[in-house]
């Protein structure tokens, strides 16, 4: 009885020790990812919202001390900030709507076999999400959009018309086409991933069942595309919600303010106004509506998911 | 309900070199249960998927109901296809699965509803109705997929190889159910199966097929009974039956090879006599076999014992005669053992005769329909 019992507790304390080990091999494997986050995300955020209480201008180095919410009352009374607040909405939605429509009619246009020659179409189709969002801008403003060498200028004039200057006419059509162009593929590659993956007999039983081909993607195929599309749209809107290289080498944020977005908002109270104080307000706001937005996609659309799926 | 017509149909897949489907000639009666069983890779699919018009036939024609279909999409054939993998849509409940085609046809939601509730209660799926496919179990999957054929009350049932992803008993449950179901609504129904057993007990006609040829369409009993050639009385009935090389002597009184002699009858006799042919390939199915004492039989067979299944209600022994092993049925109270020598016996007119090239079966040989047993 004795040694049974010693050797049992004995067997607990291994298993503790085991437990404990294990834990600790698990912080070890997790803890740089951990203190990585923490540095690169929690350390900077702390000093923006402890920025955005200070008053902290570049050009006035004597004006110190706490401001309390002045810079986010600055900010807030800033018709520039509405117009960058709407300006980044537009743009995130447009573009949104825009890729998906498009990058939808590629998916099933390239997962269609009868498409001549769909592999290298397809291959050029996905590149211009490779090309770095600077180039991107400068090919659009120079090579395509330019009024007087741009290729849509040429084309105009072979027209017979006069040629648009796209980016002063029409800024944020403009932005909202350049960004699209960009992100299409990215929608087009993740769609026709999970087209491909939707099973044949499926769309046959569709047909059989009475369904002819927009009634077979509408009702079949569609809805088994719910959760890439959550993807696309959650990893579109983050990244479309701080689009900045695009516009720092198109339209500068302007004219005016017509594509002044929040991080160009921001960029241009902290190196333009050199006010670090009101940009980290306006920063903070960022952070708020990406967090809104979030939410409210995730609401949405796994609300769908779990009707559909 | 419709009678559906084959006539002369072939497929050649694009690039293929070989017709996948060749010559398929068969004309359903009204409400018939047709199965198509062969060897996998024979073209049973492909002949299905040809008459929902999955596949465009290239040669040929065919006809549902009197109209030639060639040309018409699946959704315009009223023709509802059990698919092996179920094909149910993940997204939908039961009930939205089997409702989908009606819905697609715009009926009344009343009328909707009560075809489903009806449907469900044939196969006693109703508790399932609100459930996604997967939540179901195969067998259960199985009975949506029917019922999503069976609400539309289409024309023409095709089913390929539904049964085969279950297991075994449940099987055997749906085969039965199946043809149930078929008795109760009439509709004509072609059916795949791979397996000679499911083919047997289902289905009012077979067509046994081979490398996309038809090699026989008859009744089950007609297959077992005058298989047309050495393939079709291989494939029907289990274990299959035993082929061997033989040498025909005294003008067809007997057949004979290594370690067998085999004595014919007055029909077998006069077939050999008109045959003309030194060799042929004699058939015995293992069922017909039975364990004999060496002196008394005309008809024998020796060899060594080299396997011993037995099943209870009866015992399987491989036996080497020759270099041929030969299944032979026995009765579970025969004790015998490996590396035992037996002889194995066979009443003459259970013997089936084919051609030793064209292995087509020699005519005029009657396989009296009395169990030896
Ligand atoms: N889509 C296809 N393209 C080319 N060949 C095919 C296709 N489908 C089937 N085949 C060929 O046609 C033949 C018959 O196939 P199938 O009808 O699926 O046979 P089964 O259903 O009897 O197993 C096979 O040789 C197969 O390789
Ligand atoms: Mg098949």
């Amino acid at each position: 009885m004795a040694t049974r019992a010693i050797r049992s507790t004995v067997k607990t304390r291994q298993r503790q020790l085991g437990k404990a080990s294990q834990g600790m091999i698990s912080f070890l494997l997790i803890g740089p990812a951990v203190v990585y986050l923490f540095v690169w995300m929690l350390v900077p955020l702390a000093m923006t919202i402890y920025y955005s209480f200070r008053n902290y201008n570049l050009i006035r180095p004597t004006f110190t001390g706490w401001a309390g919410i002045a810079n986010y009352a600055n900010v807030l009374a800033d018709p520039d900030f509405l117009s960058a607040f709407i300006n980044t909405l537009v743009l995130v939605v447009a573009s949104l709507i825009l890729t998906i429509l498009f990058g939808l009619f590629f998916a099933v246009l390239y997962n269609n076999e009868h498409v001549f020659g769909r592999n290298i179409l397809r291959t050029f189709a996905a590149s211009p999400f490779f090309i770095m969002p600077v180039v991107t801008g400068l090919i659009w403003s120079n090579l395509m959009m330019n009024p007087s060498f741009g290729l849509l200028a040429a084309l105009w004039r072979g027209l017979g018309l006069v040629p648009i200057d796209f980016l002063a006419q029409f800024p944020m059509p403009s932005l909202v086409g350049i960004v699209t162009w960009q992100w299409t593929p990215f929608a087009m590659l993740v769609l026709l991933a999970s087209l491909s993956g939707v099973p044949e007999d499926l769309k046959e039983a569709a047909g059989l069942d009475g369904a002819g081909a927009w009634k077979t993607f509408r009702h079949i195929v569609l809805p088994q595309l719910g959760r890439p599309l959550y993807a696309v749209v959650m990893l579109e809107s983050i990244f479309f919600l701080v689009i900045f290289g695009q516009i720092y080498v198109t339209t500068s944020g302007g004219p005016g303010t017509a594509t002044t977005n929040l991080p160009y908002y921001i960029y241009l109270q902290a190196f333009s106004a050199y006010n670090i104080g009101a940009a980290s307000a306006g920063a903070i706001f960022a952070v708020i509506l990406a967090n809104i937005v979030a939410i409210f996609l995730v609401r949405m659309i796994y609300s769908n998911i779990q009707e559909e799926a | 309900m419709a009678v559906v017509e084959l006539s002369n149909v072939g497929k050649r897949y694009p690039g293929a070199e070989s017709l996948a489907v060749e010559d398929f000639n068969l004309t359903s009666e009204d409400g018939e249960f047709v199965v198509l069983v062969g060897p996998s890779g024979c073209g049973k699919t492909t002949t299905m998927r040809m008459i929902a018009g999955l596949e465009e036939h290239t040669e040929g024609a065919i006809k549902i109901g009197g109209r030639d279909v060639t040309g018409v999409a699946p959704k315009d054939r009223d023709i509802a296809m059990v698919f092996q993998s179920y094909a149910l849509y993940p997204h939908m409940t039961v009930r939205d699965n089997m409702a989908f085609s009606l819905k697609l046809k715009k009926y009344a939601k009343s009328d909707i509803k009560k075809r489903v509730d009806d449907a469900a209660a044939v196969l006693g799926i109703e508790p399932l109705l609100d459930r996604k496919p997967r939540a179901l179990s195969g067998g259960q999957r199985q009975r949506v997929a029917l019922g999503r054929a069976i609400v539309r009350q289409p024309q023409v049932f095709l089913m390929d190889e539904p049964l085969s992803n279950l297991d075994a008993k449940l099987r055997v449950d749906m085969r039965a159910e199946i043809v149930k179901l078929h008795r109760k609504l009439g509709v004509t129904t072609f059916y795949v199966t791979h397996d000679q057993t499911e083919a047997m007990t289902m289905g009012q006609r077979i067509a046994v097929m081979k490398d996309g040829l038809v090699q026989q369409i008859d009744s089950p009993n007609t297959l077992y009974q005058h298989p047309a050639n050495l393939f079709v009385a291989g494939f029907i009935g289990t274990p299959s039956m035993n082929f061997l090389t033989a040498e025909v002597s005294d003008n067809g009184q007997a057949l004979s090879g290594p370690d067998f002699q085999l004595a014919t009858d007055g029909p077998r006799r006069s077939v050999l006599a008109d045959h003309g042919q030194t060799q042929v390939w004699a058939g015995i199915r293992p069922e017909h076999l039975h364990l004999s004492d060496s002196e008394s039989a005309d008809n024998r067979m020796q060899g060594q014992v080299e396997v011993v299944e037995p099943l209870g209600a009866m015992t399987m022994i491989q036996v080497l005669i020759g270099d041929t092993r030969v299944t032979a049925q026995i009765k579970p109270h025969q004790m015998v053992a490996m590396g035992d020598t037996v002889t194995l016996g066979c009443p003459s007119d259970k013997l089936y005769l084919f051609d030793k090239d064209s292995e087509m079966t020699l005519h005029g040989i009657d396989i009296g329909q009395s169990d030896a047993h």
